[in-house]
């Protein structure tokens, strides 16, 4: 039976949490103390290092590590940006802390600044989260008049400025050079790397992107040391992870395990409660849209990153998407990509030509128009998966190549049973 | 229709004040327009152009590059209803087709009335508690036709 670890929820539902005071009361802001008072930059840096905290983004890149890829010596101001633009389907995990435990991702911001010598951190929060928003300002000026936010902090010369930017509906900007860009006040349109945003991010200044989560476990890490934080999980799935939970399941939710503790199936039983109906699984996408869905006879795999990209998929966002049979695969498979059309940022050819090519296609085999060359067609059109600036064309690409592989079957029967249509007609009474 | 300096001077000071360089306050006076006048007027995008010293042409494609920033005006209660995959499996098509049954008109029109419209939205990032849907960016989670139908009842009577 999996059991859930809670170092980022567990707090949750603490009285008065969404003030400095509820958060102090439960122990907040104690590692910022700590560190301010206590640690140099460089040995918070060498616990985030030890912790093995990955990037709770999708990408998965080492925090510590990408911490010190930054240019110290340019001169130029350093910047923070926390990623706040939660935009994958199927993941709502950030939205979580920011509703609920919103001091916590401040102090894992403080700390992360006080690390990397930044003095000004953004938050960029999706511009659907109206409410987390509102909620992240409101805390930001409880903490500023309680003085963990503002100049000279707890008397230790360190000053630190944080703001929410507000993004307005682009998916794209969720990728950390759009997400820049859209901060400069641009069109959300991501760039080539290099230079990475390390060296020239934020006004060209050395800049860190950290994702939600990643940040507020920060705090956790620093008070209680980085090796006790590596020593959950597996080897290379250190520390706890927010998982959502969604789709066909009893109790949908955002659950905190231990990767590596249980199986994806165990996992969807013990915390999702099942399937409703008792009706059985069909698919599984197990790190939200973008990547590639499983089959119900592969959810006995580990739960962890490298177990799961051992068979072909991955974690992720930490979004697990549960399908039951009744689901028609080519439908969903459509739906997926006509998302990834609309969010193209249209900068690239492959992702803005080979989206609407997508969609065109499955449209076509669910309108009773489609060919089994087409298959074949989408996966050619898939060998281009790395040829964009960023991976929004690749996450479009991963989960149609996936649904092609897994329920090729389904594919192929849907255009067999396919009633002849005006063009098919028409092609018919051309050739006779 | 006065201009975002006459309106609220203040408010265009305190955004140009947050940012290290002043182009990042587009999207900020964009907000600022849109809960002004009610969506983004082409004077707006001008004026916004004229506060940044920039063209109204950048201005232009940056408030349509992003689909949150309404170019004609919406209705009183502005209905955006999740489709994507979390709340699909979970029924927002009958969600979205018992809202437009009740309100007498499809996604992306608005009523005659001027009090509803209504729109199909990407992911609302409330995945784990689909379908859910927003009216004037406010979130309603883990719906039903029905409970959708008390809402807009609740909202007809106001």
């Amino acid at each position: 039976m999996g059991t859930e670890t809670r170092v980022l929820l567990e707090h949750l539902g603490a009285p008065n949490l969404l003030r400095a005071a509820g958060y102090r009361a439960k122990g907040g802001y104690s590692a910022l103390e700590k560190a301010l008072q206590s640690m140099t930059p460089a040995a918070v840096t060498d616990e985030v290092k030890k912790s093995q905290l990955k990037g709770r983004g999708g990408a998965g890149f080492p925090t510590g590590m990408k911490w010190d890829f930054l240019d110290r010596e340019s001169g130029k101001p350093i910047y923070l940006c926390c990623n706040a633009d939660e935009s994958e389907p199927g993941a709502c995990k950030d939205r979580i802390i920011i509703h609920e435990n919103p001091h916590l991702l401040l102090e894992g911001i403080l700390i992360a600044c006080y690390a990397i010598g930044s003095r000004n951190a953004f938050i960029y929060i999706r511009g659907e989260f109206h409410r987390g928003a509102e909620i992240l300002l409101s805390a930001i000026e409880d903490a500023r008049n309680n003085g963990w936010i503002g100049e000279n902090i707890l008397n230790s010369g360190f000053s630190c400025y944080i703001q929410v930017y507000r993004g307005a509906g682009a998916y794209v900007c969720g990728e950390e050079t759009g997400l820049l860009t859209s901060l400069e006040g641009k069109r959300g349109y991501p760039k080539n790397k290099p230079p990475f945003p390390a060296i020239a991010g934020l006004y060209g200044c050395p800049t860190i992107i950290n994702n939600v989560e990643t940040l507020s476990a920060i705090p956790a890490i620093v008070n209680q040391g980085g090796e006790w934080y590596a020593s959950m999980g597996t080897e290379k799935s250190a520390g706890t992870r927010l998982l959502c939970l969604s789709g066909h399941v009893n109790k949908p939710g955002v659950y905190e395990v231990v990767l590596g503790t249980m199986t994806l199936r165990e996992f969807i039983e013990d915390f999702g409660g099942g399937v409703p109906g008792g009706r059985s699984i069909k698919g599984v996408i197990p790190g939200g849209s973008s990547m590639p869905v499983l089959r119900e006879e592969q959810l006995d795999v580990r739960l962890s990153f490298e177990d799961i990209q051992a068979i072909g998929s991955s974690l992720g966002a930490g979004a697990i998407i549960v399908m039951d049979e009744t689901v028609d695969m080519v439908e969903i498979c459509l739906l997926l990509a006509k998302f990834y059309e609309h969010e193209s940022c249209g900068q690239c050819t492959p992702c803005r030509e080979g989206t609407r090519w997508f969609a065109q296609i499955l449209e076509g085999i669910l309108q009773g128009e489609g060919r089994e060359e087409d298959l074949e067609l989408m996966l050619d059109i898939c060998r281009s998966e790395y040829t964009s600036i960023c991976p929004l064309w690749s996450a479009a690409v991963w989960p149609v190549r996936a649904f092609i592989k897994q329920f090729r079957e389904e594919f192929i029967q849907k255009i067999k049973e396919a009633k002849p249509s005006a063009k098919n007609v028409r092609e018919l009474a051309k050739a006779q | 229709m006065p201009s975002l300096r006459e309106t609220c001077p203040a408010k265009v000071e305190e955004i140009l004040r947050r940012f290290p360089q002043k182009p990042s306050a587009a999207i900020p006076l964009l907000y600022l327009a849109w809960e002004t006048y009610g969506y983004i007027s082409e004077e707006a995008m001008i004026e916004t152009a004229d506060i940044l010293g920039t063209t109204p042409a950048t201005i232009q494609g940056i408030a349509t590059f992003y689909t949150m920033f309404p170019m004609n005006k919406r209705g009183k209660y502005h209905i955006e209803i999740c489709q994507n995959i979390s709340c699909h499996l979970v029924g927002a098509q009958d969600l979205t087709k018992r809202i437009e049954n009740k309100l007498g008109i499809r996604c992306g029109e608005c009523t005659g009335d001027g009090r509803f419209s209504l729109a199909k939205a990407e992911c609302l990032a409330g995945c784990s508690w689909g379908p859910c849907l927003h009216i004037n960016g406010k979130e309603y989670l883990q719906l039903t036709p029905e409970k959708a139908a008390e809402i807009l009842d609740s909202l007809l009577r106001l």
